[in-house]
């Protein structure tokens, strides 16, 4: 059990809507930007501008003629209650700033105020507020408590989606130099380096080595990591925790696999390091251009014909929904096939042509479930139709493992509950909201658990699994029962030439203990 | 007494048609410059038609949040959408519009009228549950109880003319199709007219632009399609050529 300097809830065989119990968050504040060129290589104030008050107004009223999202959630509001038991964080939280609709009405408040006829001359009536130093920190700190997840967006009967009025307040913070250290000084780090980590391509080099080496030893086959080749069909983009963190590098292990069985040409870059986009947690078009742009330009450059992403939940949504608009048009890929896939397209494809050899029962130690990573599952899709976001993993999973559970129907799909990190919020000086905010997660995990006989629980994205690693142990759950789903891939391939069958053991063994 | 309701509705009229053609103009100028649907989605126009019918006509999302808010209020607005229908007949004449058009009007009457009572209920039911749900209670600002009085009382006068205190409906309909007509001078047409004519001033300001919204939502009304097609905002397309 890791030690927590606040009440961690304890898990129950449902998660009950909580009374409501005002502030109980609103201590919880991410840390701001202290050092300027956080905030000045993005393009914002260095610091919080004297004239705040009158900026964010005029921020607002930019925006909302620029993004008609905006402008309609901020009036179509009834508030008719249906969002309000949906949010990760009010239901891990009591705090009724973190229902969705509460979380909006920071913002639209002080729209009614400024912008509206009945707020302007009813302010009382309408439930309208001056905008203060008091509402603008807590703008601070409750829209960075919001991973930006859309789940109350599936229930709303105007579809209004919380998380583009936490990008929009976000923005506004930004452009009066109010931002927050960890997302504005990752996207410095991109736009300089050109990954999240800010690990510089020599170090990659190093890393990419080392794999292909460790599996030389381990298959005697040469399964290759190749960066920066240029006249390679595809270019893979993964998330840069892929190259070391665990279990992310077992999912890259298993892409590098597929691509070798497939006798595919691909490559990683240097440059585009990096499949994450921080720029849409700040809502920001411009840093989420400038971070897209950079794809682009190596695709050029290295002269490829795909483009295919790693597993990678937000990092999908921006490639899946915004990339072409962003760093299109695409028309220099072969137009076989869309522009960008998801890896899972790619390796279910391989699946269905009988390229793999797959050995399901490499996976029979473990009994698995899948965790809807929300922005997959809500703002993409993995395949071709509609709900192949949902099916194409599991399917992938089935043809791979041969015991595999879906956790409660209201806790997946559409539905899917956040892992609590997501959005801006993987970072230490915010573990307070993201273990109270992966209560619903982990209590249909644990419901699975135990009813199910699960062991572990497969996730397609970088923050989840980072999240996951962190938080299980808080509830007395073990870190390593979260994996890469292309880590089931991996474990489940035969290379072809692989060493004997004895050998083969003997490694999985290896692998297993060091996993 | 006429003639101040007779200012009154045209004032009226004017500011609920004009606010909501500036508003509607307003949302479908503002651009929408990323495909933010909420997924799984349709990828054809056909399917985002039957998804806003499905939004509109059943409530689909509500009744996936909330069951009891989802009975009320699809009571409510079924309800009032037959009110409104029987209602046509104070404003028309038969040859004004196709018969089969007052063939349907001519329908709904019986039903309309006890359509009125279904409204009552489903208001009442909204409005109870704004008052005993605490996450509910804790969003509504007063104008949020307004409403559902506002509605209620229109309701509950428009159910005493039709159950209790008969009124003078010719003279009525003869004052709204500009034939010349005097209103009758009852209480509860006074109350009725009076809050139906606020009902229509504060239409454009209010949160009743749920009615527009739900059609402008990006979230419900965008095609699926980010991938096979780009979709560039203006000011998008600005910003490209300034970081060329
Ligand atoms: C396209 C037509 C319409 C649609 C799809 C629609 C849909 C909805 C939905 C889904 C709700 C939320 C549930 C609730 O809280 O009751 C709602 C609430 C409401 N609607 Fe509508 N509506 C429409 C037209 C109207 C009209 C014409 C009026 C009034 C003249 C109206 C008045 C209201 C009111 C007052 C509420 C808030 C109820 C409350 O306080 O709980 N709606 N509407
Ligand atoms: C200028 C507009 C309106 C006029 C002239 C008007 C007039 C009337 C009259 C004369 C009646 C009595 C019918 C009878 O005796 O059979 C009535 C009933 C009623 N009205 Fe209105 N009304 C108007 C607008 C509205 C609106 C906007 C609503 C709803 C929001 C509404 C709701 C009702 C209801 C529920 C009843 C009782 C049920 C029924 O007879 O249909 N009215 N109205
Ligand atoms: S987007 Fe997710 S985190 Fe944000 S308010 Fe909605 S449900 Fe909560
Ligand atoms: S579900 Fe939508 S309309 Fe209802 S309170 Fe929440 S945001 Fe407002
Ligand atoms: S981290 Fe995963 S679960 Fe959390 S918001 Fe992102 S995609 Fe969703």
């Amino acid at each position: 059990m890791a030690k927590a300097e606040f009440d961690v809830p304890e898990l129950q065989e449902y998660v009950d809507v909580p009374e409501l119990q005002e502030d109980t968050m609103a201590h919880v504040k991410s840390f701001v930007v202290t050092k300027p060129e956080h905030n000045t290589d993005l393009g914002f104030p260095g610091e919080l501008v004297e004239d705040w008050h009158d900026k964010a107004l005029e921020k607002l009223d930019d925006l909302r003629g620029r993004y008609r999202s905006l402008q309609v959630f901020l009036d179509a509001c009834v508030k008719c209650g249906s969002c309000t038991d949906k949010c990760h964080y009010f239901l891990g939280t009591k705090d009724p700033k973190n229902m969705p609709v509460g979380r909006q009405d920071l913002l639209r408040k002080v729209y009614r105020r400024y912008f509206t006829f009945a707020g302007k001359y009813f302010p009382k009536l309408v439930g309208a507020k001056d905008l203060t130093r008091e509402t603008l920190d807590e703008w601070y700190n409750y829209y960075h408590q919001c991973s930006q997840c859309r789940r109350c967006s599936v229930f709303c009967p105007y579809g209004i989606d919380t998380a583009e009025i936490s990008m929009a307040a976000r923005e506004i913070l930004d452009s009066i130099g109010y931002g927050q250290k960890y997302c504005n000084e990752i996207i410095g780090k991109v736009h300089k380096i050109g990954n999240n980590l800010g690990l510089p391509g020599p170090a990659l080099e190093d890393t990419l080595e080392g794999l292909e080496e460790d599996m030389e030893d381990d298959f005697g086959v040469p399964v290759k990591f190749p960066l920066n080749v240029k006249g390679a069909d595809i270019l893979l983009v993964t998330p840069s925790a892929d190259f070391f963190a665990e279990p992310h590098i077992d999912g890259l292990i298993g892409y590098g696999k597929v691509f070798h069985e497939a006798g595919a040409s691909w490559t990683l870059s240097s440059t585009a390091s990096e499949a994450g986009n921080f720029g849409m947690f700040i809502g920001s078009y411009e840093n989420m251009r400038r971070v897209s742009m950079r794809i682009r330009e190596a695709a050029q450059e290295l002269g490829v014909k795909r483009i295919i992403f790693g597993e990678c939940g937000h990092a999908w949504r921006v490639a899946y929904a915004f990339l072409n608009t962003l760093a299109g048009p695409f028309d220099f890929l072969d137009q076989k096939y869309p522009a960008p896939q998801h890896i899972l397209e790619y390796t279910w494809e391989q699946i269905q042509a009988g390229k793999l050899n797959i050995d399901k029962s490499a996976n029979d130690d473990m009994t698995l479930t899948f965790h809807d990573s929300c922005n997959v599952a809500r703002a993409t899709r993995i395949g071709d139709y509609p709900g192949s976001q949902f099916e194409t993993p599991r399917n992938v999973i089935k043809a791979v493992c041969n015991n595999y559970v879906d956790m409660h129907h209201d806790s997946i799909g559409e539905r899917t509950f956040c892992c609590g990190g997501g959005g801006g919020l993987l970072t230490d000086d915010l573990m307070e909201i993201r273990v109270k905010g992966a209560l619903p997660r982990m209590t249909e995990l644990q419901n699975v658990i135990k009813d199910k006989g699960v062991t572990h629980m497969a996730a397609i994205c970088a923050i989840c699994k980072s999240q996951f690693t962190k938080v299980l142990p808080y509830y007395g759950m073990d870190m390593d029962q979260i994996v890469s789903l292309h880590q089931l891939v991996s474990n489940a391939i035969v290379l072809t030439g692989q060493v004997t069958d004895d050998d083969e053991a003997e490694s999985d063994a290896e692998s297993e203990a060091e996993e | 007494m006429s003639f101040f309701f007779a200012l009154l509705f045209i004032l009226a009229s004017i500011v609920f048609v004009v606010g909501l053609a500036l508003k509607i103009n307003q949302y479908a100028k503002t651009p929408a410059p990323l495909r933010i649907a909420t997924t799984p989605a349709p990828i054809t126009k056909t399917g985002v038609v039957m998804r806003l019918f499905r939004e509109v006509v059943f409530f689909e999302s509500l009744f996936k949040g909330t069951k009891w808010t989802w009975i009320f209020s699809w009571i409510f607005h079924m309800a009032l959408l037959l009110v409104l229908v029987r209602h046509l007949r104070y404003f028309i004449e038969p040859d004004w519009v196709p018969t089969m058009v007052w063939a349907l009007i001519e329908l709904v009457q019986p039903f309309g009228k006890y359509a009125g009572f279904a409204m009552v209920i489903g208001l009442v039911g909204l409005f109870f549950r704004r008052i005993f749900v605490d996450r509910v209670r804790y969003i509504s600002a007063p104008s949020d109880y307004l409403w559902l009085l506002v509605l209620g009382f229109i309701g509950i006068s428009g159910l005493m003319m039709s159950f209790v205190m008969h009124t003078d409906i010719v003279a009525i309909k003869e004052f709204f199709t500009f034939s010349g007509g005097q209103l009758p001078v009852d209480f509860p047409l006074i109350v009725h007219l009076s809050l139906v004519a606020l009902l229509m001033l504060l239409f454009p300001f209010s949160k009743l632009l749920h009615v527009p919204g739900v059609f402008f939502s990006p979230t419900r009304n965008m095609v699926d399609n980010p991938r096979e097609q780009r979709h560039v905002a203006p000011w998008a397309k600005a910003l490209e050529e300034e970081q060329k």
